[in-house]
């Protein structure tokens, strides 16, 4: 089992660190792309994309910097795509808002909120009648659930009885507005509950309760096949868009912040391999090789090339048919 | 030669390529009642199940967006509305999320999705029922918008959409559901992209969409009997758009009249006049005239709906002005009303 904790802590420290590198080279404007940072979110999609295992599909949002890298482990891709250049995953057509990895099940990721929920559906529908056992996963905000399209897609899917994770990422806020003065009703979950699909809520910051979370969750999608709705909470560290603190603007207070802070993903999973006994050094050389691997990243990613003018015309429609 | 109506040619591509392909499947708000889509979904559930045919909930983005995951996760989806003018409610999924997936995926996932959609006119169908909207969807780049308006063009251009692994808006109108011709003996794709002259002429080309080639070839046909030769040009495929018998014909002929289904401002009528004028400048013998809906919402009232939408008498009124000719004779004429189905031929 330490293994199992240490590759979580892993994931967690991969991406915190990647995004504190983002926020180090941010400035000189060479990844001129909009950041949605992750940081604070880390548990949920670690702890979601290691219970998922392989046999999975996955869809997120604008703020997908954690999924890509949970996802892939890729981090040469991920800083060549927020660079720009031809060796990102998507060539440096998509950018930080438009992360995939087709070929290891991340379909999508999309900036207009909540546009890949029914994406994600069909997807699910598609595993559905192949009988692949593939389970579809689902990311979004709580911008989202005010969205008509989550409520039309989350109807459909219960409809249809589908293999499918929604994930309700709530951090209390879209853009800058609190859920208190977006909502008007009491629980999202009461709501959800009228439908045929089971409820499952939680403000852990744990990432080895959320994996037990969604272990017993992909469980259930088997057993009693239709969706599961997982409605897990978080704190936005940073701004909504951009690399900074905004917590001088006014909407929020830096002591949520700090009250959440204490129990910080990537801190607590630490505590908790210290605790195992695993050794500080061990922890260090750890961190040291995922530091080094970053750097090197951004080294290559600066290094790379974008992509030649002719690539602008490649790929707004394939070229081949079913024969 | 093998005779059918266009609802059949329809239903025929559909049941072919669902025969062919198990990935194909049918979806969508009411195609599976006892109307079946104006008849174009009869027999499906009935060969193919109802997993690869079934109705909906009413959430068109949902539906669409469902067909894109589908569409990318292997599947061949079929997506039906019946009016398109509700697809506008889908419009974030197609011009977000359809038309740049591929692109924006940097080739690695394909989109073979076809959304069906029909165009409704007549009988006091009013403001929310009489769109065609071409025009909108082939603004964007990465989608395919098809609008046949034959039998055999239906069922040639239906079986290539559904291959063709990029999305395709389908567009079929109402009235020409009654509509037999002749079909090929046996059902063959029709290349997507590809425009068809309906009718050889040599005085003046018209450029005609969905409904109004019938309108179109109407004219023409009252046109000939004194002796005037039009030639009438159906694109079938809005984008991508085959431009060159257009220009042919506009070398031949020197005069050109784009009779659209559609608003004209900011249309695909204007379109074929901004392309045509850029390579036949010179040839163009008089100024190009584009005719097309009346600038406002489509009204019910039926004096008010005859005068919204142009029709043959429109048509051979503008040739008569373009060619310098005395107004032709129509007290004869009979003329279409939607009271009297159209059956074709054409």
């Amino acid at each position: 089992m330490k293994n199992f904790s240490i590759n979580l802590y892993k994931n967690i420290y991969l991406i915190r660190t990647a995004e504190e590198a983002i926020i180090s080279v941010y400035e000189s404007d060479e990844m001129k792309t909009p950041m949605h940072m992750s940081m604070g979110e880390e548990a949920i999609i670690c702890g979601i994309i290691s219970a998922l295992g392989n046999n999975a599909q996955t869809f997120g949002t604008y703020r997908s910097h954690a999924l890509y890298l949970a996802v892939t482990g890729d981090t040469d891709g991920f800083f060549a795509e927020l660079y720009g250049k031809v060796n990102g995953p998507v060539h440096g057509k998509g950018g930080s808002m438009h992360l995939m990895a087709p070929e290891k099940g991340l379909l999508a990721t999309s900036a207009v909120v909540a546009s890949t929920i029914p994406v994600a559906v069909g997807a699910a529908y598609t595993n559905k009648t192949r009988k692949n056992k593939k389970v579809v996963a689902v990311f979004f905000g709580d911008g989202a659930i005010d969205e008509g399209v989550f409520w039309e897609s989350l109807n459909f899917a219960c409809l249809l009885k589908l293999p499918i994770l929604f994930v309700l990422e709530d951090n209390g806020l879209a853009v800058h507005t609190s859920d208190l003065k977006r909502h008007g009703y009491k629980s999202i979950d009461a709501i959800v509950k009228n439908f045929n699909c089971k409820v499952v809520s939680s403000s852990t910051t744990d990432v080895e309760k959320i994996y037990k979370i969604a272990k017993s969750a992909l469980k259930n999608i088997k057993a009693a096949s239709k969706p599961i709705f997982l409605h897990l909470k978080y704190y936005r560290y940073l701004e909504h868009v951009g690399i900074n603190e905004d917590f001088s603007v006014g909407y929020r207070s830096k002591k949520d912040f700090e009250s959440w802070y204490k129990v910080d993903p990537l801190i607590m999973q630490r505590k908790r391999l210290l605790n195992k006994g695993i050794s500080k050094q061990l922890i260090n050389k750890i961190e040291e090789k995922i530091k080094i691997q970053i750097e090197q990243s951004i080294l290559k990613a600066k290094g790379s090339n974008f992509p030649s003018k002719q690539d602008l015309y490649k790929d707004v429609f394939s070229e081949t048919k079913r024969k | 030669m093998k005779k059918i109506s266009y609802r059949e040619a329809i239903n025929e591509a559909l049941t072919l390529e669902m025969s062919r392909d198990p990935s194909v499947f049918v979806y969508g708000i009411d195609v599976a009642d006892h109307k079946n889509i104006y008849g174009t979904t009869k027999g499906l559930i009935e060969k193919f199940g109802n997993l690869r045919c079934f109705s909906t909930p009413l959430s068109e983005e949902t539906l669409v967006g469902f067909g894109l995951g589908a569409a990318i996760n292997g599947l061949r989806p079929v997506n039906v509305h019946m009016r398109v003018d509700f697809l506008i409610l889908a419009m974030n999924q197609i011009v977000n999320m359809i038309s740049s997936f591929q692109y924006g995926s940097a080739g690695k996932l394909k989109v073979p999705l076809v959304i069906r959609a029909i165009i409704g006119k007549g009988w006091g169908q009013s403001y929310q029922h009489s769109k065609s909207l071409h025009s909108f969807f082939a603004h964007v780049p990465g989608l395919k918008v098809v609008m046949p308006t034959t039998p055999n063009d239906a069922r040639g251009l239906l079986i290539s959409s559904i291959r063709d692994n990029n999305p395709v808006i389908f567009l079929e109108h109402r009235f020409l559901y009654d509509a037999v011709d002749e079909v090929s003996e046996k059902a063959e794709p029709i290349p997507i992209g590809k425009s068809k002259v309906l009718r050889r002429g040599r005085d003046l080309t018209i450029v005609s969409t969905s409904w109004m080639n019938v309108e179109a070839m109407e004219a023409s046909m009252i046109l000939a009997k004194r002796g005037v030769s039009v030639e009438v040009i159906d694109p079938r495929t809005i984008s991508p758009l085959d431009i060159e018998p257009i220009v042919k014909s506009v070398f031949k002929t020197g005069h050109l009249i784009v009779a659209d289904y559609d608003w004209i401002n900011c249309g695909f009528g204007s379109e074929i006049t901004a392309q045509i004028s850029e390579k036949c400048f010179g040839k163009l013998k008089t100024p190009i005239t584009r005719l097309g809906f009346a600038p406002t919402p489509c009204p019910c009232t039926r004096p008010l709906e005859d005068a919204y939408y142009p029709n043959a008498i429109d048509i051979i009124r503008n040739v008569e002005k373009m060619l310098g000719l005395s107004p032709t004779d129509l007290s004869t004429e009979t003329f279409y009303t939607y009271e009297n189905k159209f059956k074709g031929p054409f």
